[in-house]
């Protein structure tokens, strides 16, 4: 028999029934609530009489509306207000696990998976949200769902899936100093393009790969989706085993032993074989940044705007011409020379403490412009606690950044941090769609060592220009 | 969800491609917790623009959205299919789609008619000739059609959604037919579980 790719792994274990005529019902081990997609999959809970069949395999969170202010300022919009009351009631009627707003263990749903160590190889994640690829990083096949999906494994804790095709993406070679998960993985969107990963469950394979930490395998893994993918997929090894050693969500003692000798057989067969192979070279790789309005759109930190006479396909060159004019630029700008008005550090992408580690070691001494409002929205309570424990609050209320409570924040403007028209944001989420970040908002996606630099500088920089 | 058999109406061209979630319903409309009233989100950040398409009386009523490559891509939210059903949209055509976004409109009955690139190009050339023409998607024959014009297209639709629509039938209803395999799934799995992890409150047991 041939061997089997990791996706094919878990798909096996996972297969409840596989009816003739239907679509495979597949087991869902671990489920995740948050107050946005929830609401209407309770409702119809409710209008069908029925309950949820595991809320020990549930676990919700407010994240996506909650402000990013001192939990002593109150809700103030009696919308979001309401939703968020919406899930603790819900939870406590159908017996959910629900960390609210100020809750230790509260932050944004793929940061606190991982954390608490509920997020495990082998298992079958998901949650009302497309980033749930996050937790592929672990080795898990994670998967965002609609609010119809998400009633429906509440009620029956499994789902009904097509199942993919596999794509592996190769990442060979050493990374050169200075080049982050985010930039290898905004490589691969432009790479694959938002639809090149449609249908398929890529895994990240390759030194690169291998080399990063549990977060950057996160970031990397979080960003699956924007090329098409919806899920990604990282094989376990000694890094996954040692992040989650000691966590609370996983056995103790010979318990972890056995569990870790179980979660290392979570990795493609040698002799596996994928319908798709894409190779990149690792150490061709450097700081990228987008320019318009899809993530696939992307740059090298060093160069220009991309003009649309240049694009043979006139598609191509329409849509630069229309992302072009929605970002208010001028093809053949070199990207360093655009000032930013706006600085967001957060987001399931870029929010984990290594990512605050990264951007305060920038901003460490400097002063953010003054011409810039520069935000840091920590991924939970519990990097918010670490970051404090480590002294980056100082760091970055030293340099003149604001420090807020953990939330999805700025990455989507649900609560009140937003851009206003026009204005441009250097932001280390992963979308950057017309007015995601608040009405005319216009985004450019990087890395959190970018962020803090362009914060310093007022325009889009380089850390090492920092210090110059 | 109710059955649906053939949609028959007018059509509307979204000319653009990459049309993602955020931009069907923007993130504003997320925080109502009902399942209706999205219908006056619908691509609202575009909606005061006089010259946007949905704007132009011609193509006013039009149960059809034509659309350009990978429609609904981004986020999972499926808001965006409340939206486009409580504005009237009973069917999308176009060359390609997000699949949460298909996924998402299956459950509520919203067809997905995927065609090639150049026969949306030319259904858009029909429509704009004339908007008064008639556009048919027949989930039956998996067709899409332009009676008045003899222009007839199939397009795919997997044999399950197919039946789903046809049928109007529930998902979970569907699902729970298998409950002695789920039964049996849970009884020889070996899923950790969150029980003793964390107290009444949330709080981690301390072990
Ligand atoms: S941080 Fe942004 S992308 Fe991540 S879950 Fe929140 S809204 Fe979604």
């Amino acid at each position: 028999m041939a061997g089997r790719t990791l996706y094919e792994k878990i798909w096996d274990e996972h297969l409840v029934a596989a009816p003739d005529g239907e679509s495979p019902l597949l087991y869902i081990d671990l489920h995740l609530v948050h107050e946005v997609t929830s609401p209407q999959a309770f409702d119809g809970l409710r209008l069908g009489g029925r309950r949820v069949r595991r809320p020990d395999l549930t676990l919700a969170t407010a994240d996506h509306n909650v402000p990013t202010d001192p939990i002593s300022v109150p809700v103030t919009d009696p919308i979001s207000k309401r939703q968020l009351e919406a899930l603790e009631e819900n939870c406590g009627e159908f017996g959910i696990t629900v960390f609210p707003r100020g809750h230790e263990n509260q932050g944004i749903v793929h940061v606190i998976g991982p954390e608490l160590g509920v997020t495990q190889p082998g298992m079958t994640i998901v949650c009302g949200d497309s980033h749930t690829s996050t937790h592929g990083a672990f080795a898990a096949l994670a998967f965002g769902i609609g609010t119809s999906e998400v009633e429906h494994v509440l009620a029956t804790q499994t789902l009904p899936q097509q199942r993919a095709k596999t794509m592996a993406v190769v990442v060979d070679g050493t990374t050169p100093a200075g080049v982050s998960a985010k930039d290898i993985i905004l490589a691969i969107v432009a790479k694959l393009g938002t639809g090149g990963g449609a249908g398929y469950v890529v895994e990240y394979r390759g030194q690169a790969i291998r080399d990063l930490s549990m977060e950057g395998r996160m970031t990397l893994c979080n960003m699956s989706i924007e090329a098409g993918a919806r899920a990604g997929l990282v094989a376990t090894d000694e890094t996954t085993i040692d992040y989650l050693r000691g966590r609370p969500g996983v056995p103790t003692g010979d318990d972890f032993e056995r569990a870790a000798q179980r979660w290392r057989g979570f990795v493609s067969d040698d002799d596996a074989a994928f319908d798709t192979t894409v190779t990149l070279d690792a150490t061709q790789l450097v700081p990228f940044i987008t320019w318009g309005t899809n993530p696939a759109q992307v740059v090298a930190l060093d160069a220009r705007v991309p003009d649309p006479s240049n694009f043979t396909d006139p598609d191509a060159a329409s849509t630069t011409e229309r992302s072009l004019s929605y970002m208010g630029l001028t093809p053949g700008t070199p990207i360093k020379e655009i000032p930013v008005d706006v600085v967001f550090i957060g987001s399931c992408t870029n929010s984990r403490i290594e990512d605050l580690r990264a951007a305060a070691a920038v901003a460490r001494g400097h002063r953010v412009a003054s011409s810039v409002r520069a935000l840091v929205v920590p991924g939970s309570h519990r990097v918010k606690s670490q970051a404090e424990a480590e002294g980056l609050d100082e760091v970055f209320l030293g340099a003149g950044f604001e420090w807020r409570e953990p939330g999805c924040s700025m990455c989507l403007g649900m609560n009140p941090d937003q851009l206003t028209p026009g204005q441009r944001s250097a932001s280390t989420s992963n979308r950057n769609f017309e007015g995601r970040q608040g009405r005319g908002g216009r985004t450019h996606l990087v890395s959190p060592a970018v962020a803090a630099a362009t914060a310093i500088l007022g325009r889009f920089a380089s850390p090492d220009e920092v210090n110059q | 969800m109710k059955a649906v058999h053939v949609i028959e109406g007018r059509a509307v061209a979204l000319e653009r491609s990459d049309v993602d979630t955020d931009q069907i319903i923007p993130s504003e409309w997320l925080k109502r917790v009902e399942r209706t009233g999205f219908g006056r989100g619908l691509f609202s950040e575009w909606r005061d623009d006089p010259s946007f398409v949905l704007n132009d009386p011609r193509y006013s009523g039009a149960h059809i959205l034509i659309a350009g490559p990978r429609f609904g891509t981004g986020s999972s939210r499926e808001h965006a299919v409340w939206a486009l059903m409580d504005y009237g949209f009973e069917a999308v055509v176009a060359p390609s789609f997000g699949d949460i976004f298909r996924n998402n409109s299956s459950k509520q009955g919203l067809v997905i008619a995927q065609l090639g690139a150049e026969d949306v190009d030319e259904l858009v050339g029909l429509i704009k000739d004339d908007p008064t023409r008639l556009v048919v998607v027949d989930v039956e024959k998996c067709q899409v059609e332009v009676p008045a014009a003899g222009w007839t297209r199939h397009f795919e639709l997997d044999a399950m959604t197919r039946e789903r629509l046809l049928n109007g039938w529930d998902d979970i209803g569907l699902t729970l037919r298998h409950e002695d395999e789920i039964a049996s799934y849970e009884s020889r799995a070996t899923t950790p579980t969150l029980t003793g992890i964390f107290d009444g409150h949330g709080h981690v047991v301390a072990r």
